[in-house]
């Protein structure tokens, strides 16, 4: 065990940091440029019941230290996904992988993590109950502590693997939310999934994004997610993935010191592809620098 | 794809605003029809921009400036680095060209034909090019196009330089195969025009340019494709307009 590792709902990872789901895609693209196994884990692209195209293009808008995106929960299904990708991950990738699950009913989403439960490579089910993307999709859940915890429930009923609640920053008290999962059986809650955003061409006075509004991530929403990862670590007993605008490897300690036991990273994996890479090689030094000798001994640690 | 820093050479307007730039860097792995992606100072995203040649360890780049991201490398100058992922989307396949391809750009379009054509006229082809732009003051690189020994038609839309009109005024009536690449309006009109088969390059907003955000995904006849990593080039046959 190395000075990064982490232990998450009681699977050792060699280093807290997760590219997050939506930024990796299943991992290939990246398999490319580096050897993706020297990440802690990483979380596939939303996979739901059904193949999706998603939202209408334009899909992506900049901003001032981020970006939005309304891509709408693009993918092939769980049945290609178990049959198509999985076994291509598995030439590239050999660790454990996060199975990220979205729904638009409690069915759907027990249907979803009930088939990638069985698969070996999936280590965690990460159970995004806060895309704001869909419209009448998922955000209903993660908005009610009532209909997350029922989810929750539905999927803990049919699956043996960590049940991550991915939640949504957009309600008025997150807390409860989490305490909500918690109470209904998961086995960890990250957050925090996109903002709820949207940019106005000044030239043609439209929205940019076609489906209007979308989720804001990057930089501009880190002090947003460290607060809520801070708010909802110090409420609950169950460990806490910490993401939102996570660009360095001080970010990722600062997480941690939030309460975060892993960190993921994601608007940073598409502006530069050596992100998560960059910040596993940087966390060594960083850590000398703030006299930290073991990752795992700083979660929860601010004072 | 690769990152790499690029070494700016020459940056010069070539109209009011459609800039060339030449760099210098490690080129290997760039395609015909492909894109670079283009990190700037204070800005999130990376800016994608067509390659319009590449010999050697020499890049070339023509922009329009049209936003904050291109308007900043206007502003740039010979000596300074950009960072760059290189080797982005499919680009064209020339096997396809037979021995009389017509390539048909518009605009901002016309930048990634000029590569093409170069390689098409190394291969021997008799290569017809017609170009097309609103006005004669916007029109680029047509001595550049003839200097390959490329049979160049101009068309502008007010015709105040060559051919008046789109550039399906100008469509010869015996070509191989073709290559486009331009405005969505002027893609589905060549569409429509074309007796052959050919290549279209398509434009979208993107996220990351290597595939892993599906920001610029569209759908074809056989499901999906992401414009960056799939595409930029579409075939004729696999195309579905919106409606």
């Amino acid at each position: 065990m190395g000075r990064l590792s982490v232990t998450l709902c009681g699977i050792e990872m060699d280093n807290p940091v997760i590219p997050a789901s939506g930024t990796f895609g299943f991992g290939y693209e990246f398999a490319e440029l580096y050897d993706i196994n020297i990440l802690g884990t990483f979380s596939f692209k939303g996979t739901t019941k059904d193949p999706r195209f998603g939202n209408p293009t334009p899909r992506i808008a900049e901003c001032t230290a981020g970006m939005i995106n309304a891509v709408g929960l693009q993918n092939p299904g769980v049945d290609k996904v178990i049959a198509e990708e999985l076994p291509k991950l598995k030439t590239c990738f050999h660790k454990p992988v996060m199975a990220n699950v979205s729904g638009f009913s409690v069915p759907d989403y027990a249907y979803t993590c009930e088939k990638l439960d069985k698969e070996e490579q999936v280590g965690w089910l990460e159970v995004n109950v806060s895309c704001p993307n869909v419209h009448g999709g998922g955000m209903s859940f993660g908005t009610s502590p009532e209909a997350a915890a029922e989810v929750v429930r539905a999927v803990k009923a049919v699956t043996t693997k960590p049940v991550i609640v991915k939640l949504s920053p957009n309600v008025t008290d997150i807390v409860a939310i989490a305490k909500a999962c918690e109470a209904a059986g998961a086995d960890g809650i990250s957050l925090i999934n996109t903002l709820l955003g949207m940019r106005i061409d000044l030239r043609t006075k439209k929205p940019v994004i076609a489906n209007k509004m979308g989720g804001f991530s990057g930089p501009a929403i880190f002090p947003v997610a460290v607060r809520m990862v801070y708010q909802v670590a110090h409420a609950v007993n169950i460990p806490v993935v910490g993401m939102g605008g996570v660009s360095t490897a001080e970010d990722v300690i600062e997480m941690m010191l939030a309460g975060a036991t892993a960190v993921e990273v994601g608007a940073a994996n598409l502006v530069d592809p050596y992100a998560c890479e960059k910040m596993i090689r940087d966390l060594p030094a960083v850590m000398d620098r703030y006299g930290i000798a073991n990752l795992k001994d700083i979660i929860g640690g601010v004072q | 794809m690769k990152q790499t820093i690029f070494t700016i050479t020459e940056n010069t307007p070539l109209t009011a605003t459609v800039y060339r730039m030449v760099l210098t860097g490690d080129t290997d792995g760039i395609a015909t029809g492909q894109f670079v992606n283009i990190l700037l100072d204070g800005l999130y995203l990376r800016r994608p921009i067509s390659v319009c040649d590449c010999q050697g360890d020499t890049l070339t780049l023509l922009y329009k400036v049209v936003g904050k991201g291109t308007a900043q490398m206007a502003a740039m100058i010979a000596g300074q680095t950009l960072d760059l992922l290189t080797g982005l989307g499919n680009g064209y396949d020339l096997s396809k060209a037979g021995d009389k391809p017509l390539l048909i750009g518009g605009g901002v379009g016309v930048p990634p034909l000029y590569m093409l054509a170069r390689q098409l006229r190394e291969q021997g082809k008799a290569v017809s090019v017609i170009l097309g732009f609103n006005t004669a003051d916007e029109v680029f690189y047509e001595q550049e196009f003839k200097a390959l020994g490329c049979d160049v038609t101009v068309t502008t839309a007010d015709g105040s330089h060559g051919v008046k009109g789109f550039v399906t005024a100008a469509l010869p009536v015996d070509y191989s195969y073709f290559y486009t690449c331009g405005p969505e309006p002027m893609l589905k009109a060549v569409y429509k025009a074309t007796a052959t088969s050919g290549q279209f390059s398509f434009e979208e907003r993107m996220g990351c340019g290597f595939g892993a955000c599906m920001g610029c995904s569209c759908k074809v006849i056989t499901g999906y494709k992401r414009i960056c990593k799939d595409g930029p080039v579409l075939e004729k046959e696999e195309i579905l307009w919106d409606a």
